[in-house]
């Protein structure tokens, strides 16, 4: 059995990059994700990596970029604010096809809001905070060993399809510490990178760009990108179902909130009500197909979150007008109890 | 004929043939170089700088292991002419995309090819930290004091009276501030290694500035630190002028702002 070892969950996902090869890390101060920053700063000392604090987010995410391009496993994080200042950069590298990792452990918003957890980021994140049409792959853990997971999993999935991805957390995921245990096969993958630059030695040279001026050109590169983005759709989609079968009220939530409402499910079925859950682990690509599936039995769907209602437009476009979707969310770092979500279930009943 | 000689030994002096080339040829067009029509206005001096920084790094025999990263401005499609390796950036974050790469690649020979409002404006924070971490980059920072490829507004490097599009009565000091002297604010950072500020205005000025780029990549390829070369360039279609004039102005007017020379070399 593997060994157990406590850690908040920054460090639970700085732990997942070094575990998934990642040699590049470049972030700027700020809270709530100060520890992860500083566990990368020792981590990639100790294993031959390059750690820099950036002078602001756009020169942490564009570091990356040239990280990125040179063909290497690279990392940032942030919350919410400094997020913000990264998606020219995201966009960049969407549009350069760069495989990289962004962390973002939300906090309050709008604005500098506060340094408490939040879920107010998600249209940011899924819906493509920076110009163009692009997306992340988005993945939202729920515990310290999904952060360490899903960090691990997020290099290889960025590797893959030459694409950014995104870990979504929130500040309580980032600061709570949990018991996690490290599998043995968690070693990193190589994958070839022919057009990664380094130099153009016995070969033509590479070029890393986004800006297509040719008639017609741009919209070709568009159509490549939205292929690939198919292909997400088609092969990542992530999700966990509870009680599926025979639900008449359907919750769905994501990270932090997830476990809450899960505790909240089990308190109404033992009350005898029909309540399951549908948890989203990637949030793009969105698991519309089990939210349909789910209408089969349940007419009611409640979406918990931690906004004012962001996730909930997508459940109401998997749903389609086949059951009714209610909303209960919380903001500005409010986080809603199981006693609260409870009382939302029953009062659908 | 004794004149004949001595000129083209002079030119096979400071125009060393390309690689391979026979020896007969004094003159011709770098390795580096791609054989492609630019697309730079008549007079503009960023096809004389591609091809000077292109001769450099022939000379040092370093083309597969350069790697280069171009700008948001005119010179956003130097790919297409450079035979090497290269980079796009967002605007301004030139320097931050060749932090990441040269710390990872720290063997490879790492330069950004910026213009003013890319370097001086959107960049500067940027460059100052860049060259304030020590960066072993080397920067060819192209400052013709106007926005060329937006259509001729007011850079930060724009001279006090200059007429742009931004700035229809002339660059008022009071309302626009005073034009930016970049070598000279960055020459106070200890990471800084080399700073030179040279021109693409005459043949004379030309040749000297080869030599700038020359000493400013073999200070990265000495792993000395950050090194910087400032091009004053022309821009005859923003400036309203022949190019002959617009070499003229450089000489007459823009030089005696931002003096020519060595700034700082250790």
């Amino acid at each position: 059995m593997a060994k157990k070892i406590l850690m908040c969950g920054n460090d639970a996902c700085g732990e997942g990059a070094v575990l998934a090869g990642c040699k590049f890390y470049a972030g700027y101060p700020i809270t709530p994700q100060n520890e992860l920053t500083a566990y990368m700063a020792k981590r990639m000392n100790e294993n031959g990596g390059v750690f820099i604090q950036a002078e602001s987010e756009l020169a942490a995410i564009n570091m990356v970029f040239g990280a990125a391009a040179a063909g290497v496993r690279a990392m940032t994080s942030s919350s919410s604010p400094g997020v913000s200042l990264k998606q020219e950069g995201i966009s960049y590298l969407a549009g350069c096809e760069l495989p990289c990792v962004i962390v973002n452990m939300q906090r309050g918003g709008p604005g500098l809001g506060n340094i408490a957890p939040a879920q107010g980021d998600y249209f940011q994140s899924v819906k493509g905070g920076g110009h163009g049409d692009y997306k992340l792959i988005v993945l939202a853990p729920s515990s310290a060993q999904e952060l360490l997971e899903y960090t691990f999993l997020a290099f290889d999935l960025a590797d893959k399809y030459r694409n950014p991805v995104l870990i979504l957390g929130d500040g309580l995921l980032g600061q709570m510490m949990e018991p996690i245990s490290i599998n043995a096969d968690m070693q990193p993958k190589t994958f070839e990178k022919p057009w990664a630059l380094t130099g153009c030695k016995g070969r033509s040279p590479n070029v890393i760009k986004s800006l297509y001026l040719g008639d017609g050109a741009l919209e070709e590169h568009n159509k490549k990108l939205q292929a690939k983005f198919a292909l997400i759709r088609q092969s990542e989609i992530r999700a966990q179902a509870f009680h599926s079968k025979d639900s008449e009220i359907m919750l769905v939530a994501y990270g932090s909130v997830a476990r809450i409402a899960k505790s909240s499910m089990d308190m109404a079925r033992a009350k005898g009500l029909k309540v399951g859950m549908i948890r989203p682990v990637t949030l793009w690509p969105f698991p519309e197909k089990i939210i349909e599936e789910a209408c089969a039995t349940a007419k009611k769907f409640l979406v918990v979150e931690m906004s004012a209602g962001q996730m909930v437009e997508d459940v109401k476009l998997a749903v389609n007008g086949r059951a009714k979707v209610d909303f209960y969310g919380r903001m500005g770092g409010g986080i809603p109890t199981e006693e609260e979500i409870l009382a939302r279930i029953e009062a659908l009943v | 004929m004794k004149k004949k000689k001595i000129v083209k030994k002079r030119i096979k002096k400071i125009m060393p043939i390309a690689a391979g080339a026979s020896s007969d040829i004094i003159f011709s067009r770098p390795e580096s170089l791609r054989d492609v029509e630019n697309h730079y206005c008549a007079g503009c001096g960023h096809g004389i700088t591609h091809r000077l920084v292109c001769e450099v790094i022939d000379e040092f025999g370093i083309r597969d292991r350069v790697i280069a990263i171009a700008p948001v401005g005119c010179a956003v499609i130097a790919y297409d002419y450079w035979d090497f390796d290269v980079a796009e950036a967002a605007h301004g974050r030139t320097p931050a995309v060749a932090t990441g790469i040269k710390r990872v690649l720290p063997h490879n020979i790492v330069f950004t090819y910026q213009g003013d409002g890319d370097l001086a404006a959107i960049g500067t924070a940027e460059i100052i930290h860049a060259a304030n971490r020590g960066e072993n980059i080397t920067v060819i920072f192209v400052n013709n004091g106007v926005y060329g490829m937006t259509g001729g507004q007011m850079a930060p490097t724009t001279l006090a009276g200059q007429r742009t599009t931004t700035t229809i009565h002339g660059r008022s000091l009071r309302r626009e501030g005073y034009p930016l002297k970049i070598l000279e604010m960055l020459a106070v950072l200890p990471g800084v290694k080399y700073l030179e500020r040279v021109s693409v205005h005459s043949s004379h000025e030309i040749l000297r500035a080869k030599r700038a780029i020359s000493k400013a990549f073999k200070t990265q390829i000495d792993n000395k630190g950050f090194s910087m070369v400032e091009v004053l360039s022309m821009c005859p279609t923003y400036w309203g002028m022949s190019p002959i004039q617009a070499a003229e102005r450089i000489k007459n007017e823009v030089s005696t702002f931002y003096p020519l020379g060595v700034i700082k070399s250790c």
